[in-house]
């Protein structure tokens, strides 16, 4: 039935809309879950209806994964250089903020993303927070709070509307902080101030600049609305002023050396499922802004700073890829590697190469899937031993191969394997930042070298050598979990070995914000690679 | 000498004013007629309906104002336009929320004041009137001519009906602050000194008020005005005049360097009070330094600038980094009520247009929170020692300890301590198998506040609401509030005030996540620990670690200054109901600026034009 298939994901429905209010529909109906009849259990275990939140969380990201899958198949791909799915309504008028959504390639494959992993990592938390054969009442208001989340995920990379980003970049700071702060670690309340105080001081600086945006903007109902603000034509001063405001908040959230500090904390005290929405989605909050707030909105400063913001991205390349090899407990290790590949990302945005920033585009989202997965690995390792202190472990690729196997592999994408996805973004960053800053490119090719190095080294500690005596019966991946990591590396090797379709997403864009920026977009076809790369020398 | 000539009155204009003070002269009537027993319904009946009508009023004049802009009332001594309008809507509806927790009392018939005021702490009389059952229902009327002064207050249009204002409004305030039922010394310290400094403020604004009538030659604002324009040579007088008339009004809304008697007054007074003198004075204060400001001294802005700069951010500043170390939390909520008087001030130093809306709509997003998180607090009670200890007759030291009160508290907790748990009603509720102690006061200590997330989720929740709004986190009144006066002072040219506000923003939020922190992810402690308030959502096993681990990190932080386990532990209250309503409209309205500002902010937009 053609017909009904076409009318049904016709771009008129209000896709952004369903997949913002959707998950919040499904937080509600978690809480409002009766208890039993004789009331909470006193062990902290569910009853009554309550011993379903698991399903319902999961039947709610589910579904919410396929009204994904519906805006892409709405989405026209051929102009994914424009903004689509586009609603637009006031909000407060007097102040000039109207609810605008609407998403271009880039946005709409981290909405995917962000849709992509809450399942996964809802799934993941399945026997956490003292869960065994039934969900204990915590983990239902956990997942209610994913549910929450998610949809300020998806919201952030939607919004159009300057005001509207800013209100669902702090809003997201809530149930974050109650996810490390309530659920995590013995330091977690530790972790969850300090990741919030950071978040906080720099949308606060944030808050500044979109004020004076909006005051040198042309004002009226629609102030805030992105397109009434790109090209404004700013006194060189004032435009400097703003971008920094605005960077330094998304420098904190990427983030950026030397603000990073806040991530090995949180991504150590939190629940491996946090970690994997925090690093794996939240953070590229930072990373998309810079992208199509800071570049868009302020050419003239992005290409007055982007030299320093290059040196630093380089520092905070190799800077987290030293510390990573230091670390002793695996969250920090892979917070580190994070630190890192944002390095990376932030490298390829301040090229302003179109061949760069559609690799850093896409980077985003395999960095998502990469790292998602070996938090959530590492959380299973967590599980088993009671510990993530490498030291702890030993021998275990006898004891569990399976699970050796996936770490084997999602590690090897964390260094770029050829013939995995990150591996096409990383090149593509690298060979886009060549022509614009020669010595940086070269000196951020270290930064794969150490990856090599981290993650065979950490993968040899932990899973060769003698078997410990006391991991000796250990599990190996259960049918769940398996469930959990075999999508995301599905996922990995798809985009790695046919990029093609997935490229088509962000290289319009990327050409785009170089056009905005007052770069060069070379004539043609904007990008040379398709799904052939594998003899490329690395 | 000319004839007298009656003035004109445009008694409708007056509606809300006259409603007000008319119910507040009935209550003095009914208390001096009608049997005792009937006292309270009457009172509150006539209390609540007095101030739904001033609503009502309010409401009934808005849409002629909004098409006229306005009347001079009374020969120009009131004026009656939109800021007016707004000002006196946003006081009778907080007023409206906070009778309501004013009027609360416990399950077991408890209300927060003193059953005598006039009695010694501690005296023989105390004992007697407290062991009469005698209620204190002179409080509505009292309340009642506050809110009358309040209503007043902002709609001055000359400088000596703003004086009787000020004292209309201050005088109720002096009693009510002293008349606590619990740690009554505290109170009534408070009172005096709220009435002391108060007093001295009154005269420096009588004497400001001098020197300008010898400036002008008139009380009229406008006629001052058109002086500051056309006389020449006068300018001492002038600038001493304005500087000490503003200094009368900086003391009302707190702000700093004439804020010293508002944490101890914040602290000391009833706490349903409290909330009514936070959100309420500061709401009709502000109204009058708008007024002033604008349509007085307009022309004087240059020379002003500078001491409005400085007090603004002096009041931000301080008020936020003193605020970091509190540890009670009435104080804290004292301190941060100084913060915001410095971000309102920063809407109202930037004399634009916008700069009025985003003051009106501010004070109304910081009242409705500030009657919410004071509601709150009468709810959360300290339990005495276990009951068989606290029957014993306790030297009143040894349960001063115990209370772990702060100050010069004594006498009158322990007759508290000691009544309670003599009054059969007290226990009534409770099951008698449990080791609990009687309710006593609130349990203002930041420590007893730990793991109030964990027992009383709903009521945590909704204070956690109030706090956020409070820090202007998006989606909150307060964020809106925020962000229309920062913007308000970009766009008056006043950039340096919106950054020291954002950053005092940013420091504020540590000291509201704070207080989240310890509700939430802090086990509670100290006390008897019942079965309800055991770590029951720790993971097996792992409660007394957390509770350890919890109880240091307190300490770390320095929310305890002793150790936790010398406080009694924290109880909720069960209440009448009507505070709940409050808090509960309270969470909706701050919910519901914060999300859908559009239609309160056009109101606003539409009539916020000061009357010259």
């Amino acid at each position: 039935m053609p017909d009904a298939a076409t009318t049904l994901l016709s771009p008129d429905v209000p896709w952004l809309t369903l997949l913002l209010v959707w998950p919040l529909v499904g937080a509600a109906a978690l809480w409002a879950l009766p208890a039993g009849r004789s009331g909470p259990a006193a062990d902290g275990t569910a009853t009554g209806a309550r011993r379903w939140s698991r399903h319902v969380a999961l039947g709610v990201a589910l579904v919410e994964l396929l009204l994904g899958v519906a805006a892409l198949l709405a989405f026209d791909t051929g102009a994914a250089g424009t903004h689509q799915l586009v609603e637009t309504h006031g909000w407060i008028p007097q102040l000039g903020v109207s609810y605008a959504l609407g998403v271009d390639g880039v946005g709409l494959s981290l909405v995917l993303l962000s849709v992509l992993l809450v399942p996964v990592v809802i799934l993941a938390a399945w026997r956490e927070q003292g869960s065994g054969a039934a969900p204990t009442d915590r983990l239902r208001h956990y997942l209610a709070l994913v549910l929450v989340l998610t949809t300020f995920m998806v919201g952030v990379f939607a919004a159009r509307d300057v005001f509207l980003f800013y209100v669902l970049f702090e809003a997201m700071l809530i149930p974050v902080y109650f996810m490390i702060g309530a659920f995590g670690g013995p330091q977690r309340r530790y972790a969850a101030v300090k990741f919030l105080l950071f978040s906080l001081a720099g949308g606060l600086v944030m808050l500044a600049g979109v004020i004076v945006l909006y005051l040198q903007g042309p004002g009226g109902p629609q102030g805030f609305l992105t397109e009434n603000l790109v090209g404004l034509d700013l006194p060189a001063g004032t435009e400097r002023w703003l971008f920094l405001a605005f960077f330094v908040a998304f420098a904190v959230k990427a983030p950026m050396f030397p603000v990073h500090t806040w991530l090995p904390d949180a991504a150590e005290q939190a629940p491996a499922g946090t970690s994997t929405l925090l690093v794996g989605v939240l953070d590229k909050v930072g990373t998309f802004g810079m992208l199509t707030l800071c570049l868009p909105l302020f050419p003239e400063a992005s290409r007055w700073a982007a030299p320093v913001v290059v040196a630093l991205a380089v520092v905070s390349i190799l800077y987290g890829a030293l510390l990573a090899l230091g670390q002793q407990d695996l969250f920090r290790l892979v917070a580190y590697t994070s630190v890192s590949h944002f390095g990376f990302i932030v490298l390829g945005i301040f090229a302003m190469q179109s061949t760069s920033v559609a690799g850093s585009s896409f980077y985003m989202v395999n960095h998502g899937l990469s790292t998602g997965a070996l938090f959530l690995l590492v959380g299973f390792l967590a599980a088993r031993r009671g510990s993530v202190r490498i030291a702890d472990f030993g021998g275990l690729q006898k004891v569990t191969p399976v699970l050796a196997g996936t770490f084997l592999v999602v590690g090897l994408s964390a260094l770029s394997l050829p013939g995995l996805s990150t591996f096409v973004s990383e090149l593509l960053v690298l060979v886009g930042s060549f022509g614009a800053y020669r010595a940086a490119a070269v000196v951020a090719t270290l930064g794969v070298v150490l990856a090599a190095v981290y993650v065979l080294w950490t993968y040899q500690r932990v899973f060769t050598g003698p078997v410990r005596d006391d991991l000796a019966a250990t599990r190996d991946l259960g049918g769940r979990e398996r469930w959990v990591v075999g999508p995301l590396i599905a996922l990995m090797l798809v985009l790695g070995v046919v990029p093609g379709p997935a490229l088509r997403l962000v290289d319009e864009p990327a050409a785009e914000t170089v056009r905005q920026v007052g770069g060069e977009v070379p004539p043609g076809e904007v990008l040379v690679l398709d799904g052939d790369d594998e003899g490329s020398d690395q | 000498m000319t004839e007298f000539v009656a003035p004109d009155i445009a008694w409708a204009q007056l509606t809300p004013i006259l409603l007000v003070l008319g119910a507040a002269v009935a209550g003095v009537l009914v208390e001096a007629f009608v049997p005792r027993r009937a006292r309270r319904p009457v009172q509150l009946t006539l209390t609540l309906g007095a101030l739904a009508a001033a609503v009502v009023a309010v409401a009934a004049l808005w849409g002629d104002v909004a098409d006229t802009g306005g009347t001079d009332v009374l020969g120009g001594s009131v004026l009656v336009d939109g800021p007016t309008l707004v000002l006196q809507g946003t006081v009778a509806v907080l007023a409206l929320l906070a009778v309501l927790v004013i009027a609360d009392r416990t399950d077991t018939g408890e209300d927060a004041f003193a059953p005598q005021g006039a009695a010694v702490p501690g005296s023989g009389y105390e004992e007697a009137a407290r062991a009469a059952g005698l209620q204190q229902t002179e409080v509505y009327p009292l309340v009642l001519f506050a809110t009358g002064g309040m209503l007043i207050f902002p709609a001055t249009g000359d400088l000596l009906t703003l004086f009787v204002a000020l004292e209309v409004l201050s005088l109720p305030l002096y009693l009510l602050t002293g008349l606590a039922r619990r740690r009554r010394l505290l109170s009534q310290e408070a009172s005096m000194k709220y009435f002391l400094l108060g007093s001295f403020a009154s005269a420096l604004l009588l004497f400001g008020i001098a020197l300008l009538y010898g400036f002008a030659g008139s009380l009229r604002y406008a006629e001052i005005a058109e002086a500051v324009r056309t006389v020449t040579g006068m300018d001492g007088l002038l600038l001493a005049g304005a500087l000490l008339v503003l200094t009368g009004l900086l003391f009302k809304v707190g702000a700093v360097p004439f804020h010293s008697w508002t944490p101890d007054a914040y602290q000391g007074a009833p706490t349903p009070i409290t909330g009514f003198m936070a959100a309420c004075t500061k709401v009709a204060a502000f109204g009058a330094l708008l007024r002033v400001l604008y349509v007085m001294l307009p022309d004087l802005r240059w020379d002003l600038e500078p001491a409005l700069w400085t007090v603004a951010i002096a009041t931000m500043v301080v008020g936020t980094v003193v605020a970091l170390v509190q540890t009670d939390i009435k104080r804290v909520l004292a301190y941060s009520s100084i913060a915001h008087a410095g971000f309102v001030l920063t809407g109202v130093v930037a004399l634009t247009e916008s700069g009025i809306v985003a003051t009106l709509f501010y004070l109304l997003a910081y009242g409705v929170a500030t009657v919410g998180a004071f509601g709150v607090v009468t709810l959360v009670r300290e339990r005495g020692a276990v009951r068989a200890a606290a029957r014993q007759p306790v030297p009143a030291g040894a349960v001063r300890a115990v209370a772990g009160v702060p100050g010069p508290a004594g006498p009158g907790d322990a007759v508290d301590a000691a009544g309670a748990a003599g009054d059969p009603a007290a226990t009534d509720d409770e099951d008698p198998g449990e080791p609990e102690g009687p309710v006593l006061g609130e349990a203002t200590h930041l420590s007893q506040w730990a793991g109030l997330g964990r027992t009383n989720p709903v009521l945590a929740g909704t204070f956690a609401l109030f706090l956020l709004s409070f820090a202007g986190i998006p989606l909150t009144a307060g964020f809106t509030g925020k962000f229309a006066v920062f913007t308000a002072a970009v766009d008056g040219d006043a950039w340096p005030l919106a950054v020291v506000g954002v950053l005092a923003s940013a420091a504020a939020a540590f000291f509201y996540v704070r207080i989240i922190v310890l509700m939430f992810f802090t086990s509670p402690h100290g006390g008897p620990q019942t079965p309800a308030t055991g770590a029951v959502d720790d993971p097996p096993g792992g409660a007394g670690v957390a509770a350890e681990v919890a109880a240091d990190e307190v300490a770390a932080d320095g929310v305890a200054d002793t150790s936790p386990a010398d406080r009694p532990g924290t109880v909720v209250v069960g209440s009448q109901g009507f505070a709940l309503v409050a808090i509960g409209v309270c969470a909706v309205l701050t919910v519901a600026l914060g999300v859908v500002p559009g239609p309160v902010l056009d109101a606003i937009a539409d009539v916020a034009r000061l009357l010259p």
